[in-house]
This record gives C-alpha cells, sequence and structure tokens, in this order.
C-alpha cells in the first residue's frame, strides 16, 4: 500500500509541476502582461520600466521557477488590476464557490440517489423509464440556458427568489439548482446500475432468506455497497461544478471564484487566472487521488498492477 | 442434383441478421427520434438559403423586437405575419436567424469532434496497443489534460487571440480528446488479446498493419459513441462560450450568442431567450439519444 501511495503521490506531483508549468509559459508567450498592467495610454518607456520592475524581461524559465516557489508558499503574486494579493482575493471569494458547489451536489445527490434506487428495485417499471426520461433530458439541457429559464419563471414572473448577488440563502437556491441538476443523470444512472448488480448478489439473497426485513436489506446491505462508486464520481463531478461556476456565478452575479476568473480574463490579469488554473487543477488531483488510494484500500487488487 | 439443406428448422425460420438488426433500429423509438431530428437538423442547415424567409443579417431598426406568431397583441406595430418569429433588438428576422444558427453548431460541433476523435483515438490506440511505457506516457498526457478546466482555458484563449468560429473549433477539438483516448485505450487492450491479432503478428504482419486492420474495426463502434458525446458536449461548450462573449462574435447567428444578446429583454420579451435555448436543447437531446440508441442496437447485434 505504502508504494503504491508514493507512487501516486508522485504522478499527481508531476501534473501539478506540468499543468502550472504549461499555464504559466502559455499565458506568457501568447500575451503581453506588460501591456495589460500599463493601460492603453502608457508610452514605451512606461512599458519597458514595468517589464523591468516586473521581471518580465527573464527568460520564461525563470520567471516561471519564481513564481512556482513562490506559489508553493501560498503567494500567487499580485493582481494587476486591484494591486491585491491574489490569494487573499481568492480566499474571500472561495466560500462562496463552495458553498455554491457543496449546495449544487446534495441537490444532486437528494435527487439521483432517491430516484436511482427506486429504479433499480423494479428495472423497466414507469418508475424507472421516468427516471430514465429526466435524465435523458436533463443532459440535454444547456446549463446557462436552463439557469436563465429558472431566472425567468422564479425570479421575473413568480418573483420568489432573488435573481442577482449572493447576500441570503435564497441567492443560492437558483444557481444550485442550475449547477446540480448536471450531475444528476450520471449519478442517477451509476446508482441505478450499482443497486441492480448488488440486489442480484448472492448476499443479499442470503439476507433475504434470513427474514430480514425488506428496508433493512435495502439499505444497510444493499446501497452501502452499491454507493461506493457514487462516491468517488462524486469527488469528480465537484471538481466539474467549480468549472461549472464561471457561467452560474457569472449569470447570477454571485461573486465567488469562477465570477472573478470572468472578471480576470476580461482584464487580462494574469496572476488571478493563472492562480484559479492551478487550484481547480489541484482539487481535480487531489480528490482523484483521493478517489484512487480509497478504493486501492478497499480493493488490494488494484495495488498490484 | 438437389443441394442439401441441413440447417436446422430453427435456423431456417429465424430471420436473416440483416432483418434482425433492421428490427431492432425499427423498435428503437428514441434512436429513431434522435436520428430523425438530426438528419431533418442537417438538412435545415444545409438548405437555410433556401428555407430561410430573410437574409439573417439584414437589419431594419424600425422594425425592432416584434412579436411572435402566438403572442396575443397583434396590432400591426407589434405583429408582422412576414415573421413568423418575431425579430431580435436590430430587427433581424428570428426565424431566419434560427435556422442558420444550425449551420454554426453542426458545423462547430462536428470539427471539433473530427479533430478531438483523430488526437484521443491514435493516443487511446497507441496506449492500449503498446501498453507498458508509451502506455505510461499517454496516461501521464491524459491525466494532465483532465486537470486543466477546458471552459476557463477556452475562455482564455479566446480572449487572447480574438474569439472567432475558427478559435473554438481549434480550441475544443484540442481539449475534447480525453474520453476518446480513455476508451480506445481500453479496447485496444482487449482487442490486443484476441486470437486473431495474435495470428496475424505470427505470421508475420506489420504492426501498423494489424493496428489499423485488425484492431481498429473493433473499436469502431465505440469510437461512434463516444463522436456522439464529444459532439453533444462541443455544442453546449461553444454556446456556452458565444454566451459570454468569448465564442462566436456577432453578426453571426449561433444560439449562444443569440442568447447572450436577449438577456437584457429577459423582463420584457422572455420568447427571445426561450427560442434559441430550445433549439440547442433538441439538437443536443437528439446527438444523445441517437448515441445511447446506437449503443443499444450494436451491443445486441454483438451478442446475437
Amino acid at each position: 500500500m505504502l508504494t503504491y501511495t508514493l507512487k501516486r503521490l508522485f504522478v499527481a506531483l508531476l501534473i501539478l509541476i506540468v499543468v502550472s508549468a504549461l499555464t504559466f509559459s502559455m499565458s506568457h508567450l501568447a500575451s503581453d502582461p506588460a501591456m495589460a498592467i500599463a493601460g492603453e495610454t502608457a508610452s514605451a518607456e512606461d512599458i519597458q520600466e514595468i517589464r523591468r520592475i516586473y521581471g518580465f524581461d527573464q527568460p520564461i524559465w525563470y520567471q516561471y521557477m519564481a513564481w512556482a516557489g513562490k506559489a508553493l508558499t501560498g503567494d500567487f503574486g499580485t493582481s494587476y488590476h486591484y494591486r491585491e494579493q491574489v490569494s487573499v482575493m481568492l480566499a474571500q471569494r472561495f466560500p462562496t464557490t463552495l458553498t455554491l458547489g457543496i449546495c449544487a451536489l446534495a441537490f444532486a445527490l437528494l435527487l439521483s440517489i432517491p430516484m436511482g434506487v427506486l429504479a433499480a428495485i423494479r428495472p423497466n417499471s414507469l418508475i424507472d423509464r421516468t427516471a430514465l426520461f429526466i435524465a435523458v433530458l436533463g443532459q440535454a439541457l444547456p446549463t446557462f440556458w436552463f439557469a436563465l429559464m429558472l431566472m425567468i419563471l422564479f425570479g421575473v414572473q413568480l418573483r420568489w427568489l432573488p435573481i442577482s448577488g449572493n447576500a441570503t440563502w435564497a441567492h443560492f437556491v437558483m444557481p444550485a439548482i442550475a449547477l446540480g441538476y448536471y450531475s444528476t443523470p450520471a449519478l442517477m444512472r451509476l446508482t441505478r446500475a450499482g443497486m441492480i448488480e448488488v440486489l442480484n448478489s448472492d448476499y443479499i439473497r442470503t439476507a433475504r432468506a434470513k427474514g430480514l426485513r425488506p428496508p433493512t436489506v435495502m439499505f444497510k446491505h444493499a446501497l452501502r455497497n452499491a454507493i461506493l462508486p457514487v462516491v468517488s464520481l462524486t469527488a469528480v463531478q465537484f471538481g466539474f461544478a467549480l468549472g461549472g461556476s464561471i457561467v452560474i456565478e457569472t449569470i447570477f452575479n454571485l461573486k465567488g471564484v469562477g465570477w472573478l476568473s470572468y472578471d480576470a480574463i476580461l482584464r487580462a490579469d494574469l496572476p488571478v487566472v493563472q492562480a484559479i488554473v492551478l487550484v481547480i487543477a489541484c482539487f481535480y488531483v487531489v480528490l482523484t487521488l483521493a478517489a484512487d488510494l480509497l478504493n486501492a484500500a478497499l480493493d488490494p487488487r488494484i495495488r498490484v498492477r | 442434383m438437389v443441394a442439401i439443406d441441413n440447417r436446422s428448422a430453427e435456423q431456417i425460420l429465424e430471420p436473416s441478421p440483416l432483418a434482425k438488426l433492421r428490427r431492432r433500429i425499427f423498435g428503437h423509438y428514441s434512436f429513431l427520434f434522435g436520428a430523425g431530428v438530426i438528419v431533418l437538423m442537417v438538412l435545415v442547415a444545409l438548405a437555410a438559403p433556401l428555407l430561410a424567409p430573410h437574409d439573417p443579417y439584414y437589419t431594419d431598426l424600425s422594425k425592432r423586437i416584434q412579436m411572435p406568431f402566438w403572442h396575443a397583441d397583434t396590432t400591426p406595430a407589434k405583429y408582422n405575419p412576414d415573421h413568423l418569429l418575431g425579430t431580435d433588438k436590430v430587427g433581424r428576422d428570428y426565424l431566419s436567424r434560427l435556422i442558420y444558427g444550425a449551420q454554426v453548431s453542426l458545423l462547430i460541433g462536428f470539427s471539433a469532434m473530427i479533430i478531438s476523435g483523430i488526437i484521443g483515438t491514435t493516443l487511446g490506440v497507441l496506449a492500449g496497443y503498446f501498453g507498458g511505457r508509451v502506455d505510461l506516457v499517454i496516461n501521464f498526457i491524459i491525466n494532465v489534460r483532465l486537470a486543466l478546466p477546458v471552459f476557463l482555458v477556452a475562455l482564455s484563449v479566446g480572449f487572447v487571440f480574438g474569439a472567432s468560429l475558427e478559435i473554438v473549433i481549434l480550441v475544443l477539438g484540442l481539449f475534447l480528446w480525453d474520453r476518446f483516448a480513455v476508451v480506445m485505450r481500453s479496447i485496444t487492450m482487449q482487442a490486443r488479446e484476441m486470437d486473431y491479432v495474435n495470428a496475424a503478428r505470427a505470421i508475420g504482419v506489420s504492426t501498423p498493419s494489424i493496428i489499423v486492420r485488425e484492431v481498429f474495426p473493433n473499436v469502431l463502434n465505440s469510437l461512434t459513441v463516444v463522436a456522439t458525446v464529444e459532439m453533444a458536449n462541443a455544442i453546449l461548450l461553444e454556446a456556452a462560450l458565444s454566451f459570454l462573449g468569448f465564442g462566436v462574435q456577432a453578426p453571426e447567428p449561433s444560439w449562444g450568442l443569440m442568447l447572450n444578446e436577449a438577456r437584457e429583454y429577459m423582463f420584457f420579451h422572455p420568447w427571445l431567450l426561450t427560442l434559441p435555448g430550445l433549439m440547442l436543447f433538441l439538437l443536443v437531446l437528439a446527438i444523445n439519444l441517437f448515441g445511447d440508441g446506437l449503443r443499444d442496437v450494436t451491443q445486441a447485434r454483438e451478442r446475437a
């Protein structure tokens, strides 16, 4: 187990190094950060001066090493536009996005697990077909359009929910639904498939033969085992939710990390964009690493491969 | 001399494989629906100049925001039977723009899918066939790609290089190959172990020829299914990018861009937002149903 863990850790670290080097060099080669800082009215001398102060005249690998070294200590530099510490800006915005992500996943799980279980109890029944129908429709619904439709219905016409900002819990309801429903079809299908497989297994037959009450068999014996792959998919979906939050946060003017990244791109605020890409990559790598290690701990066969 | 048919009665009475396939296809309603809508959309896109009642780029500021036909207020100032689905904020015919929008979505979805399909299949088949170090390196590349947030990168590229239809196709094509690679890798790994592949190797067939002639036909079914998923994905991403202003640029009639332009009319003219979204939804739904159905139909053939 130790060798496997170390090996996976090494690969995870290598992925982060490559991702950060890629984003850093791409963004620095493709655009001129000195121009972005100086603004449109700056003279050629000003721009030269800014290049020297910020160190843009150094070779790219040198700049990367300096940036990466600081990033390791949590220092992502200063925003070109807001003149603020990027780490402070991220820390301010992160709770909003985290709240949104957790609410969205909670919504998705509350919808998909009961539907998946009900569908698995009677495959091909009316319930199963309805659940599948909802899943198929859900997968085709463009997230941002769904968000706009929710806004028109519940915000503009019924006036039940606020459509912009993040002042109260009510501001999170529509964004969470719009972001969460997208994960629902995949989670539901996985729950259903897992439950069908487990319900046909020998130990469930034994449990039933022992005369255990059906709810006990269902929840204590079946769901517990079927839920494992759903947990690791949830981890991956959480990473997707962070990516999807860009559009949703922009639409609902929810000022989290997604909103910040859109704002930063519009202002060519490189340090902010780089930091967000790296943070999202970190999330993905850590979550998949955790899922891999969990699976390896549960299933010894994975470790030897 | 009479040829003796030594098949059993069941074998003779059983329908031919082709008839079975036909029966499966026509019994699969969601597959038929998906295929039907796709064919319709492609025809609409190809025949757009014939079908569209107006020039989708022609603006007429005297006819801004005309109502669609189902609207209650049909006074001549607000409704004009010439514009069945009304007009947008600069007086362009909405129906014509919706029709031309099919061209943009299909073109981007298809081109991005082809580019990512070529990259992903090449990587996946190489990793799956050679294994070992090749597999290790390609697996690493796949993981790096998965760690990069596609949407954020696409937005940044759009900002730096200037957003356009070509850039959107290129970025999506260069980023959406991960699922192709993952699926092709695992299927090639299985196909590699087949007896006929070993046999081909034993009689000295060259490696490229084995990959193309023996392995590739096996991955074709799954390839088509993944292709539909990624095409739908690319269409949705393009719409979202255009909606944020970093995709297809005005005055092109992209459904995502139309949603962007209609956003300010959310309060009084929500139908401007409903229609392009419905088109997107219908197209993506059709592609998904087609892909799902294709999997059912072809898998059943393998079992039979």
